[in-house]
């Protein structure tokens, strides 16, 4: 079997069904054969390289399987860059396969030719260069198991033309289930540890991450809090991942996190940490985090505990698999009902919530699409202001259901990652009796800045008609580094008044998409309601203030003692 | 040796690219790498790994966590100096006058090093041993002039009978 089809078996064996990509001279074969297989296997081009890795990483987020992007050698590999790299610091499954130059090519400075491997080491799990067909479908199977076992993250595979041509005998092989990883052996004492900690501490508070939600630990967590009566805090990558409207969640933990939270990281005395790393837009100042607490810390990966915080306990594996072991420990735990601290918290958390006296309140756009949206609606992000007011404002009720570039920010992130939101609600159903595939509704919230970096990709949600509902929020700024300028630069605005010239409207009508503009609170709720029930996409303009700032903050480095709570 | 540095023995499969992993996982992390020696073991598809990382006690435990993530590692320890054996290897060209020449053969006879290689006015000096009696031998040979030198880095092996 030729090289280029053990690929595409090996994807199926994977249980693929869909793979983001771009055709180029390298992948000439791997893309002969997707068009071979395409009742097995469906292909979505994107408008660029970047798009695609962004779908494979949204695509991946929402449905929980690993993302498949492929793109050519040279500039195709490069573009997935900044995609790759944002799926590593999120932790997220991804197998990304390149083309390259033929081997006896390699090293030569042939056209379109690049060291992917070297260039993206730093920001994969693992990648390999298959210099032999004879080691084709195990390097796909490997790099399927690295990507999803532990702590999750993406892999590259760099495939050189001649080993893609190469013929090689093909054994089929059922996938394997990804492994979990034991326990610690000392886990026994470690967790009747725990257990004595949470018993006898008064004040005991939850800070959730994503490693929380790749766990799928929501019902233990659930449990978790109630039993010991805790609070539940999230950072932003945990949100989805206990409910809001679950009486002890008190909302996003961090730089623009609620002044509450902060408080109740301040005077809780233990702070049980799972599928988190502290990081420093959690954390502001390490050395007054948390300074009354005892930290417990349950995550998968070894290397986190101790990178950043040093914990009192902690124990290195899966977060559900250790809470439910954890769970018959607390026997005889003293119950913790009404009137416990975490329902102060959760009380001065709302006095605190902040309001815009603008025309258009952002915050009241996301409220809104929270009530006219079912709780497992997707809703996807870029990177800003319109980020953190998402956070803050829309009340995630379901794991998988907030889509964000966390950990490596990327601006232009949205746009590619709700389409992979679309099909990845997709995954698993069978097309209608009219033939459609389900294809699942996503909200992409972004700002003027990110949308303009890869509003390309309007052409493939139109192209496949895909139902993502636009929200723009247009301050004509770039208003999270203008909020920067404004509290440490002296208000010099340097470069973040881009003043596009973009017409949204013909920019819409010329993609072929819906387009409606919004412009005050009163109109809100009738253009949110409509944008949602359309099943096709849309795009909503929202012109909103420039002066609106994400509030509240906590400078970085800081603690909690500084937070700004308003400033014009 | 400089008191803060640690011997790390890293057992990784043996094959392209894992050296520039390990390394690149120094530099993006920004730790301290004083040495790096490996080759291929016993099993031609491991390669060991001694390296001489310098930084405080949370740094190297850190160090090798992250060691441990790579899926080309496969085990990693720290070794303690004083239970292990740790050598070096220094090849030193000197160069000197008739009249040193028989104080230098005393140096070379009490660090048990050899002569590789001499002519009328120089010598290759080669001496195996511990990191900080090459440093004693260097510090006497710069008195005859160091024409240049090639060390190896430490690497190192538990006493016993225990594997890595």
């Amino acid at each position: 079997m030729k090289g280029a089809k053990i690929i595409i078996e090996c994807l199926i064996e994977q249980g693929v069904q869909h793979v983001f990509g771009y055709p180029g001279g390298a992948v000439l074969d791997i893309f002969d054969e997707l068009y071979l297989a395409k009742d097995r296997i469906n292909q979505i081009m994107t408008s660029h390289e970047q798009g695609a890795a962004h779908a494979a990483d949204g695509y991946a987020r929402v449905s929980g399987k690993t993302g498949v992007v492929i793109a050519t050698s040279g500039p195709g590999a490069t573009n997935l860059v900044t995609g790759i790299a944002t799926a590593y610091m999120d932790s997220i499954p991804v197998v990304a396969i390149t083309g390259n130059v033929g081997l006896p090519l390699i090293g030569r400075d042939s056209f379109q030719e690049v060291d992917i491997t070297g260039i993206t080491m730093p920001v994969t799990k693992h990648n390999f260069i298959v210099k032999d067909v004879k080691d084709l479908a195990s390097t796909i199977r490997r790099a399927f198991e690295i990507a999803q076992s532990g702590r999750p993250g993406p892999v590259l595979i760099d495939v050189p033309k001649n080993i893609q041509q190469a013929d090689c005998d093909f054994v089929n092989i059922p996938r394997a289930t990804p492994k979990t990883s034991p326990l610690d052996k000392c886990a026994t004492a470690q967790l009747s540890n725990i257990a004595q900690l949470l018993k006898s501490c008064s004040k005991p508070l939850i800070y959730l991450g994503g490693g929380a939600v790749t766990s799928g630990a929501n019902a233990e967590v659930i449990k978790l809090a109630e039993t010991i009566g805790a609070p539940v805090t999230c950072s932003l990558m945990g949100l989805g991942g206990f409910p809001s409207s679950h009486p002890n969640a008190i909302g996003m933990i961090g730089m623009h996190g609620h002044k509450g939270v902060m408080k109740a990281v301040s005077e809780c005395d233990a702070l049980i940490v799972l599928g988190a790393r502290f990081s420093d837009r959690v954390m502001g100042n390490r050395e007054t985090f948390a300074p009354n607490a005892k930290i417990v810390h349950i995550d998968i990966d070894p290397a986190e505990v101790g990178k950043n915080i040093q914990p009192d306990e902690y124990i290195t594996g899966d977060v559900k698999t250790i809470l439910k072991k954890l769970y018959p420990l607390l026997d005889g735990m003293p119950s913790r009902g009404a009137g416990h601290w975490a329902d102060k918290i959760a009380n001065q958390q709302i006095a605190g919530s902040y309001e815009c006296k603008c025309d258009l309140d952002p915050r009241l756009i996301l409220q809104t699409i929270k009530k006219y949206s079912p709780p497992e609606r997707v809703v996807a992000t870029d990177v800003g202001q319109h980020q953190m007011w998402t956070a803050q404002s829309y009340k995630f009720e379901r794991p998988r259901t907030f889509v964000t570039s966390g950990g490596l920010g990327t601006m232009g992130f949205g746009m590619g990652a709700s389409i992979g939101s679309c099909f990845g609600q997709a995954y698993g159903k069978k097309p209608n009796s009219k033939g459609e595939t389900p294809y699942g509704k996503t909200v992409l919230i972004t700002g003027d800045g990110s949308f303009h970096m890869n509003l390309n990709e309007l052409a493939t949600i139109s192209k496949n008609n895909l139902p993502v509902k636009i929200f723009l929020l247009d301050n004509s700024v770039l208003g999270m580094v203008r909020q920067w300028q404004k509290l440490f630069y002296d208000r010099r605005f340097s470069s973040t008044t881009p003043t596009f010239p973009t017409r949204h409207d013909l920019l819409a009508k010329a993609f072929g998409i819906k387009y409606e503009k919004l412009e005050s609170n009163d109109k809100v709720d009738e253009v949110v309601k409509r944008a949602l029930s359309h099943k096709k996409p849309v795009l909503i303009h929202c012109k909103i203030s420039c002066d609106d700032n994400v509030l509240p903050m906590i400078p970085p480095g800081k603690g909690v003692k500084e937070i700004i709570t308003d400033f014009e | 040796m400089s008191h803060s540095s640690h011997i790390i023995a890293a057992l990784v499969r043996n094959h392209s690219g894992v050296l520039t992993r390990i390394s690149g996982l120094f530099a993006r992390r920004c730790y301290n790498i004083d040495s790096l020696s490996v080759c291929a073991t016993e099993d031609a598809g491991l390669s060991r790994m001694t390296i001489c990382a310098s930084g405080d006690e949370a740094t190297i435990v850190q160090i090798v966590k992250q060691l441990e993530k790579l899926p080309d590692t496969v085990k990693v320890t720290r070794l303690k100096g004083i239970d292990d054996i740790t050598r070096e290897l220094l090849l030193i060209k000197i160069q000197y006058s008739p009249s040193q020449k028989s104080d230098i053969e005393n140096a070379v006879n009490s660090y048990n090093a050899t002569i590789a290689d001499r002519s009328a006015s120089s010598a290759v000096i080669e001496l195996t041993d511990e990191h900080d009696k090459i440093d004693a031998f260097i510090s006497i040979m710069h008195k005859y002039g160091i024409i240049e030198l090639v060390r190896t880095g430490l690497t190192a092996i538990e006493r016993g009978k225990n594997k890595i």
